[in-house]
């Protein structure tokens, strides 16, 4: 029961995760993003889309990556280049995904795919209760190893520390010698291709099928979790498994007898991260708060002083 | 080499317009390309849209009906707009007004239809601007963003309403279907000549005239403006910014759960799941269109409105997905944020080097 219950969790989390990923990184790099729904969906197309024409799911998450970074790029240019509005262009693009993906799905729906194997790890799976950590598919562990590999991008390497700087103060980095826009624009087009991993595990693994609005918000509890895990992409992961295992594990949470609604359940993550804003606000001054500084806004060189 | 500028234009209003005009036409034709692809007879369709949107009494009936929630709702994310201040919570607001307005007309006896409907209005323009106001406290005491807390407060919303409509509130003969009882008469907004709109779009309307006002004419609007361009000289000229904060997300929160008050009294007579499909979303991209203008917020949610009918006639005579509309408002949306780029910058190529 409580290996299922953790197998559940882990691929309920997973897609969640990815996106909560893509998601931290854009925002740190000061491109806040409430598209990622739409790119979610976008990806969860593609990505079967070519699992189903090619018969091979890794080329599906390839696909999936490579078709929703450039979709991403229209945020990018948006507003990077043209120094257009985030939050309309984030909305106008999960509009965008949404009927899009709807459209071009519709001959999708129905069809079967075969989804990925689970890859078990030797000795390791035979752990009690903790031994489904290492029965999960290949996808699963890539999310793990991009975890370890974005956290230390982040804070041991100078472009990791460059792009900081790119998301926390833009003119001073500029000044630097830094190529502002175009640290920002690589981090778009990368994440995007991250959150569309998510989108396609959603799609290709967790159920396998194509269904219209099949990321049913999923894409916006991402843009929660940023704030959740307060941009650290280890407690994204704590925190996409919370949201994830709550949604997935509901009936049987259910049936073991508790009496507390599902909808409440799924309210506490929610009402969880206001408390986390609240408590972090009363931390202290802005230099302890780790929302990066220049969020949301465009960068323009003429407004330099 | 591109040379770039920095122009203001805010004060050519016909130039603004023109852009925008333009690029919205542009977003328009890429859409009409896109149906064109799908092998839909363009003229045809332009023709039956007209007959359902435009066309009859009735079809503009539909319209207006689909166009209340949007002028209300973006009336309320306009004002906060104002001051610069993002009310992503339009949606979960509309939501808590319904739930309001529900609870009164449920358990409220009373024969006057007057008592009942302004119990109503009262009770959902109340909870929907405490449910704001907490994020512009938020934001004035503790300096947290409300961007991020009014979006997280529209999912609480919505699973709260979700919770009440399975649990709580559900119509016991109701056959298991998540929605509570239908209301009493009473609590119905009655509807003109045998169409299904009601008065809500008298609501609307007014909340309009008083938008206008407010912003336009009175001292207050005077000084949400100048918070919103320029809130060091607000301050320095005596202004309360807190106060103001509250008051503004306060009033936006209250009048966007006025749009859940008219959809459960006017249009779906019960509170249940999903009552809005995105109204508070649109309503954003509608404040933003509109650049907060009376005039803009009408026009804009009629356009919407009429976006939205496009899809039920895609559905129905095509056969294609509804959300097709979505792709369509995000497309005109891509085109109008370009255009903003060109509004607002000069660009001008020289092929002199180092000039």
């Amino acid at each position: 029961m409580i290996e299922i219950i953790i197998d559940t969790t882990i691929r309920a989390g997973t897609p969640i995760f990815f996106a909560t990923l893509g998601a931290i990184l854009m925002e740190k790099s000061g491109i806040i993003n409430l598209g990622i729904e739409g790119l979610m969906l976008i990806g969860a197309l593609s990505g079967f889309f070519f699992t189903y024409s090619s018969g091979n799911p890794y080329i599906g998450f390839l696909m999936a990556a490579i078709v929703t970074s450039l979709v991403g790029t229209i945020h990018g240019v948006l507003t990077i280049y043209l120094r257009g509005n985030q939050i309309v262009s984030g909305l106008a693009l999960t509009m965008f995904g949404t009927g899009v993906t709807a459209l071009f799905g519709k001959n999708m729906v129905g069809e079967t795919i075969i989804g990925l194997d689970r890859m078990p790890v030797i000795f390791l799976k035979s752990i009690p209760y903790l031994g489904v950590l290492f029965k999960q598919d290949i996808i699963v562990y890539f999310s793990i190893v991009l975890l370890i590999l974005i956290h230390l991008f982040l804070h041991k390497t100078s472009v990791g520390l460059n792009l900081r700087t790119v998301g926390e103060n833009p003119y001073a980095a500029d000044n630097a010698g830094i190529n502002v826009n175009m640290y920002r624009f690589i981090t778009v087009f990368i994440s995007s291709g991250i959150v569309g991993i998510g989108g396609a595990y959603l799609s290709v693994s967790y159920t396998p099928l194509w269904i219209e609005n099949m990321t049913a918000g999923r894409g916006w509890i991402a843009v929660a979790l940023v704030i959740f895990s307060s941009w650290d992409v280890r407690k994204a992961l704590l925190g996409s498994y919370l949201f994830g295992g709550i949604a997935a594990n509901q009936l049987r949470l259910q049936a073991i007898g508790t009496n507390i609604s599902v909808q409440l359940l799924q309210m506490l993550p929610y009402i969880f991260t206001i408390i986390v804003l609240i408590l972090s606000s009363f931390r202290g001054e802005k230099n302890s708060s780790s929302q990066p500084e220049s969020l949301g806004l465009p960068y323009d060189r003429e407004d330099r002083i | 080499m591109i040379k770039i500028e920095k122009r203001d234009l805010s004060s050519n209003n016909f130039a603004k317009g023109l852009y925008k005009l333009l690029s919205f036409l542009i977003g328009l034709a890429m859409s009409t390309v896109l149906l064109k692809l799908l092998s839909v007879d363009i003229t045809q369709f332009f023709i039956e849209l007209y007959q359902d949107s435009l066309g009859s009494k009735y079809a503009v009936s539909e319209t207006l009906l689909k166009a209340t929630p949007l002028i209300i709702c973006s009336i309320g994310v306009s004002l906060a707009f104002k001051m610069k201040l993002w009310n992503i919570g339009s949606e979960g607001q509309l939501y808590m007004g319904a739930l309001a307005s529900t609870i009164v007309a449920l358990y409220i006896e009373t024969d006057s239809s007057f008592i009942m409907l302004s119990s109503m209005i009262l009770a959902s323009f109340l909870l929907g601007g405490l449910w704001s106001g907490f994020a512009a406290i938020l934001k004035s005491k503790l300096n947290v963003n409300e961007i991020i807390v009014t979006l997280l407060m529209n999912y609480i919303a919505i699973l709260l309403v979700d919770y009440l409509v399975y649990g709580p509130l559900k119509d016991p003969a109701g056959f298991n279907f998540p929605y509570t009882k239908q209301f009493p008469d009473v609590a119905l907004l009655s509807t003109f000549f045998n169409t299904r709109l009601h008065y809500g779009v008298i609501i609307a309307v007014i909340l309009l005239v008083i938008y206008y006002i407010i912003i336009e004419k009175s001292i207050w609007g005077y000084e949400i403006r100048v918070i919103g361009s320029n809130p060091n000289a607000a301050k320095y000229s005596g202004i309360n910014i807190d106060i103001n904060i509250f008051m503004v997300m306060f009033l936006s929160g209250g009048i966007s759960a006025l749009a859940g008050f008219s959809e459960v009294s006017g249009v779906i007579h019960r509170l249940q799941h999903s009552i809005s499909p995105g109204y508070g979303y649109t309503a954003i991209i509608i404040a933003w269109l509109s650049n907060q203008n009376y005039l803009g917020i009408l026009f804009s949610s009629i356009f919407m409105a009429i976006l939205f009918i496009a899809g039920d006639t895609l559905q129905l005579n095509y056969q294609l997905p509804i959300s097709l509309v979505n792709a369509f408002q995000g497309i005109i949306l891509f085109m109008l944020l370009i255009s903003d780029f060109f509004m607002n910058h000069k660009i001008s190529i020289k092929w002199r080097k180092n000039d």
